[in-house]
């Protein structure tokens, strides 16, 4: 064993391997909980987007169809540089922001200040996070994922089989029952193939987070790198990383289309 | 009403845009009655049954299911809506519609369908719906597939099974819209049979239905919907060997 270590060690990749194994290794760590929790959160704002953005009345389509447009519209580094550098323009120190110093305010001039120290507080307080690289990455992949995932809730719903929900309402189910019960089962079901792609974009896509600082997968190549100037192994670890990752998310969604297609694969006997 | 049917329906009219498809018609169905709706197609006998559940929105005329009206009011453009929904609802599961196309929800086991509204919309305790929902899966001959999804059964058996999940309501009045037409000629009879066991039951049944056979045999009321009016009705004795309507002459004549 000792033999074969030695041998080994006069590879540099190998040495470069040993010495920075922890950091790819705490970089894997952040993109995974970066992409797992703004996928979790983002369904959050995918489900009702998508409800919205079928439904037949103006002030609950258009509201979805514009944030969908807008995040489906632009780039994610885009969105992601708006955030991380174009909050701080406009809220910039918000959390020292002093309330207007008026003597003896009048009754009205009162009422101003109390809402100006409300928003202030608010400012700050959203200030407070937005100074988090980490806070301004999880917003963007979270706004983004729930945009393209609320498109594919839509066309999931599309082609529920009309004939199931006239079904449901012959059985007097209301509206909430037919949603819960029968619309969203069977859309999540048809949903699932077009949804792992959608994670696995959304794998690959935080790397941008790499790009404000975070020491994500591509953060801690980028470390690598610059300790070494071996920018083929810094990268081609990263990258055989990403792969590794993509391969246990195109498991766990076969796993799950096992357990969830049963009903449209041909019968098992 | 002097006694209290079952379900009646007075003067129902149907529009869709300027087509007329019901210009009025008149039914009324006591405890274990089954009505046979024949016509030919357009005739607007589908239209008619879908019109008492309001899966579509009669333009006027009234439905009483055991005496209560369901209220309906009228808005722009002569049409109508539910006064309200909750009302709706809580008929429509009185009722209960076994469709042509099935329509069994195709992400649940068949037993899973049975169980649905009993738990979902009655309130049944789930434990208790299982041992009925099994009892009604006997009953059609379909406890061996309660496991399997929809998309795994023959034509004829999604057919039994959405009559057990009808079944599973105990419904006052059962909807049956064209229920043999989609099966293949080998499977009707499997449905028919199952059908015949209700009436013999003592089922009230509107069956909106192609099979002669059965309106005849099965039903003790026929009703014959000719250009969005009842054009020949009565017991199926008297109309299909004494019909006073031409029309129907000429149906039953091709049919047969």
């Amino acid at each position: 064993m000792n033999a074969i270590g030695q041998w080994l060690m006069q590879f540099e990749y190998v040495q470069l391997l040993q010495q920075e194994w922890p950091l790819y290794l705490e970089g894997m760590w952040t993109t995974f909980w970066l992409v797992a929790l703004s996928l979790f959160l983002g369904l959050f704002i995918a489900v009702p987007a998508g409800i919205m953005r079928n439904s037949s009345q103006a002030k609950w389509r258009l509201p979805a169809w514009a944030f969908i447009y807008f995040f489906r519209g632009t780039p994610l580094l885009i969105q992601l540089f708006l955030i991380y550098y174009g909050a701080g323009q406009f809220l910039g120190g918000a959390d020292s922001w002093q309330v207007t110093q008026v003597d003896n305010p009048s009754a009205w001039q009162q009422i101003v200040l109390v809402l100006q120290s409300v928003w202030f507080s608010l400012c700050g307080y959203i200030w407070h996070w937005l100074q988090e690289a980490w806070f301004c990455a999880l917003l963007a992949f979270t706004l983004n994922t729930g945009a393209y995932t609320a498109e594919i809730v839509r066309g999931s719903i599309n082609t529920m089989p009309v004939g199931e929900i006239e079904a449901a309402k012959a059985f007097g189910m209301n509206q909430v029952k037919i949603m819960s019960r029968i619309i969203l089962p069977s859309a999540f079901r048809r949903a699932l193939p077009a949804y792992s792609n959608e994670v696995i974009f959304m794998l690959h896509g935080s790397a941008l987070a790499g790009v404000v600082t975070i020491v994500d997968l591509t953060g801690a190549a980028r470390i690598v790198n610059s300790r070494y100037y071996a920018p083929f192994e810094a990268f081609i670890t990263a990258g055989l990383l990403y792969m590794l990752m993509t391969f246990v998310i195109v498991y766990v969604f076969k796993l799950w289309e096992k357990r969830w297609h049963k009903h449209l694969k041909p019968l098992q006997v | 009403m002097s006694q209290q049917a079952t379900l009646a329906v007075k003067d129902l009219h149907k529009t869709f845009g300027s087509h007329k498809v019901l210009k009025g018609i008149d039914l009324t169905a006591n405890q274990g009655d089954v009505i046979s709706i024949l016509g030919s197609s357009g005739s607007g006998k589908s239209t008619f049954l879908r019109c008492i559940n309001l899966l579509e929105m009669p333009n006027a005329g009234d439905v009483y299911v055991k005496g209560e009206l369901i209220k309906m009011k009228n808005v722009k453009g002569g049409e109508r809506l539910p006064v309200d929904q909750k009302q709706v609802e809580a008929i429509r599961s009185r009722l209960a519609m076994v469709f042509q196309g099935f329509n069994l929800w195709s992400h649940m086991t068949v037993l899973e369908n049975i169980i649905e509204a009993p738990v979902h919309v009655l309130g049944v305790p789930k434990k208790e719906a299982i041992e009925q929902g099994e009892a009604l899966l006997q009953k059609v001959g379909l406890y061996e597939r309660k496991g399997y999804y929809p998309g795994h059964l023959s034509g004829g058996q999604q057919q039994r099974a959405a009559i057990a999940r009808a079944l599973a309501v105990d419904p006052e009045v059962m909807l049956f819209d064209e229920p043999t037409s989609a099966l293949d000629p080998e499977l009707v009879g499997e449905v028919l049979t199952v059908m015949r066991e209700l009436a013999e039951e003592g089922r009230t049944m509107l069956v909106v239905t192609h099979e002669m056979a059965f309106a005849r045999d099965v039903s003790n009321k026929v009703m014959f919907l000719h250009q969005g009016l009842v054009e020949e009705q009565g017991a199926p004795e008297d109309i299909f060997n004494n019909p006073t309507s031409e029309r129907f002459k000429q149906f039953i004549s091709t049919v047969y």
